[in-house]
């Protein structure tokens, strides 16, 4: 049985990872499971300078689903070379970072660093919802994004991601944008902008006012969206938005994604990411699935 | 032996209209909780709703490990639904502990309405060396009182409205404790948090608060539960705490 899939120059023993800002930087989910059976982790995006985040509440919880303002808190790309990225060195998986900027240098910036400090794949965040600079940006204006990934391109050799937004109006031609500029997947979806309120207070639950919606909530939206990048693109489309669990990854892959990415259910259940690698597993076993990469783009219709 | 696991429901008793204490029993080998810490329950098998709650590790007994609740939203409603024989998944113990004064000295203990889930395993703890008092806004909100009442050195009880103990909040009774040690621990209401790390910083006492806030996933992870430090910065309850020094605390919100 073979599950490996491969995005631009890495080769990963699974399509499984982790959707970054729900899995930490790995080290607090390592007492749960062995990280080396996961095929990828992504770790919290990271900026040029540590960043502190936005004040709380931080969270809501809707049906089925959350909304995080986070704001991006991380220890910055310094400490995050030094006292983070030597942990996941000792797993036996493909490191990726998200990174966020708020100018083209600073990404180039951060993508050499990190390069240089041998990360297997780099992952451009062009789409948080929950800061004022950067981001963004990048992820709603088709020149910018084009530029920023050019910029990207040219200064790393590493195999380079874009995360694109569910606010971009034409997903497809923002893959194709991507695509174009050199970029060797892109992945999607990233938390849809959404907000909560308080009826008795009569504010907002977050004091961010709006924050990003995620999990199963989010699935149909993200599984539609996938769909429609992947028809667009031709290199590999990371599928990600409220997977919970194998049926929803294999869904993803049916759909159009090379891979996939567990996020808020890695809060719901530590061992999730896991559980969907078991999961495509056993769907390849009991479906005689030779090779996973016949999964990918397997929908019928 | 791992943080999450399979749990069996021993008791789920009701203590009045919307307090409940919940036994439960782990069903592998779980890690030992200490006073301060707490568990992440998940309230169903659904995803509505879709994370877990957060509770106080309250009292280790015979039967499993216990843990005090208010009907507050969907979540607890549901929990209050447990029945003997029923399986939850549990994560934990999570966060710090309370740290112990030494051998001799008493300590102060102030907690505040379901405060008292926190504080209750550190005043067992202290086997005879706390003063408590214990607030809330109704005598119905008291819960556990003989049990409290049993393991106190001295127990001030007080409600808002006066229908159990001297009419007032813990701030109106501080000050009769005619020795409060040398160390104080808080759980209770931010305001109260605030006013008695105020009253503590006065008195050049050093304490403790243990605090509240949304988390998602109890591992440090998510980072959702952030709380301000007078240092600058954030630290995370669920990772950092949920103890803090009361000087740590950065109150204004």
């Amino acid at each position: 049985m073979n599950t490996n899939v491969t995005i631009g120059n890495l080769t990963l023993k699974n399509p499984v990872m982790t959707a970054s800002g729900t899995f930490g930087y790995g080290e607090e989910y390592s007492e749960f499971f062995d990280l080396g059976r996961l095929g990828a982790v992504v770790v919290k995006g990271i900026s040029l300078k540590p960043m502190e985040g936005n004040p709380p509440p931080r969270l809501a919880e809707t049906p089925c689903g959350m909304l995080n303002a986070i704001g991006l808190q991380n220890v910055g790309l310094k400490r995050f070379i030094k006292e983070k990225l030597p942990f996941m060195r000792n797993y036996d998986t493909a490191l990726i970072v998200n990174i966020l900027g708020t100018s083209v240098s600073e990404y180039v910036r951060l993508s050499k660093s990190l390069s240089d400090a041998g990360v297997d794949a780099i992952e451009l965040n062009v789409s948080c919802p929950n800061v004022k600079r950067g981001g963004i940006e990048f992820g709603i204006d088709k020149k910018a994004l084009r530029r920023l990934v050019l910029n990207v391109r040219k200064a790393v050799g590493t195999a380079l991601i874009v995360k694109l937004s569910p606010k971009a109006s034409d997903i497809g031609g923002f893959a194709k944008i991507a695509e174009d500029a050199g970029a060797d997947a892109v992945s999607l979806i990233n938390t849809i902008p959404a907000m909560a309120i308080d009826i008795r207070t009569r504010r907002p639950v977050l004091s961010n006012i709006t924050g990003g919606l995620s999990g199963p909530a989010v699935k149909p939206i993200a599984l539609r969206m996938v769909w429609e990048a992947a028809k667009a693109v031709g290199i590999p489309v990371i599928g990600m938005g409220g997977i919970m669990n194998a049926v929803d990854a294999v869904e993803f892959m049916l759909a159009g994604a090379t891979a996939v990415a567990v996020g808020t259910a890695n809060f719901v259940n530590p061992a999730a990411a896991l559980e969907v690698v078991e999961g495509i597993e056993a769907y390849m076993r009991e479906t005689g699935t030779e090779d996973v990469k016949d999964i990918i783009k397997g929908l019928i219709c | 032996m791992k943080r999450f696991f399979k749990a069996g429901v021993k008791e789920n008793t009701p203590l009045n209209k919307n307090h409940f204490l919940l036994t439960f029993a782990p069903l592998e080998e779980a890690p030992e909780p200490r006073p301060g810490q707490f568990y992440m329950v998940a309230a169903s098998g659904s995803y509505d709703p879709l994370l877990k709650r957060p509770f106080c590790f309250f009292r280790k007994t015979d039967l499993g490990i216990q843990m005090l609740y208010r009907i507050k939203g969907k979540g607890t409603k549901l929990l209050s639904g447990l029945k003997t024989g029923d399986v939850l998944d549990v994560l934990g113990p999570l966060g710090n502990s309370y740290p112990m004064p030494p051998k001799k000295d008493t300590a102060l203990v102030v907690a505040g309405g379901i405060g008292i889930a926190s504080l209750f395993p550190l005043i067992e703890a202290l086997e005879g060396r706390a003063h408590v008092i214990y607030g809330a806004r109704t005598k119905n909100e008291l819960l556990m009182l003989d049990e409290v009442k049993a393991l106190s050195m001295e127990l001030a009880i007080c409600t808002d409205d006066g229908t159990c103990g001297g009419k007032g909040t813990v701030m109106d009774f501080i000050e009769d404790i005619p020795d409060e040690g040398k160390i104080i621990y808080c759980c209770g209401p931010l305001p109260m948090l605030r006013a008695v790390s105020e009253f503590a910083s006065k008195r050049g006492i050093k304490g403790y608060v243990s605090l509240e806030e949304n988390m998602a996933c109890g591992l440090g992870a998510c980072l959702g539960c952030a709380v301000k430090m007078t240092s600058g910065g954030y630290k995370r309850v669920c990772k950092e705490g949920p103890v803090f020094k009361m000087e740590e605390v950065g109150w204004e919100r």
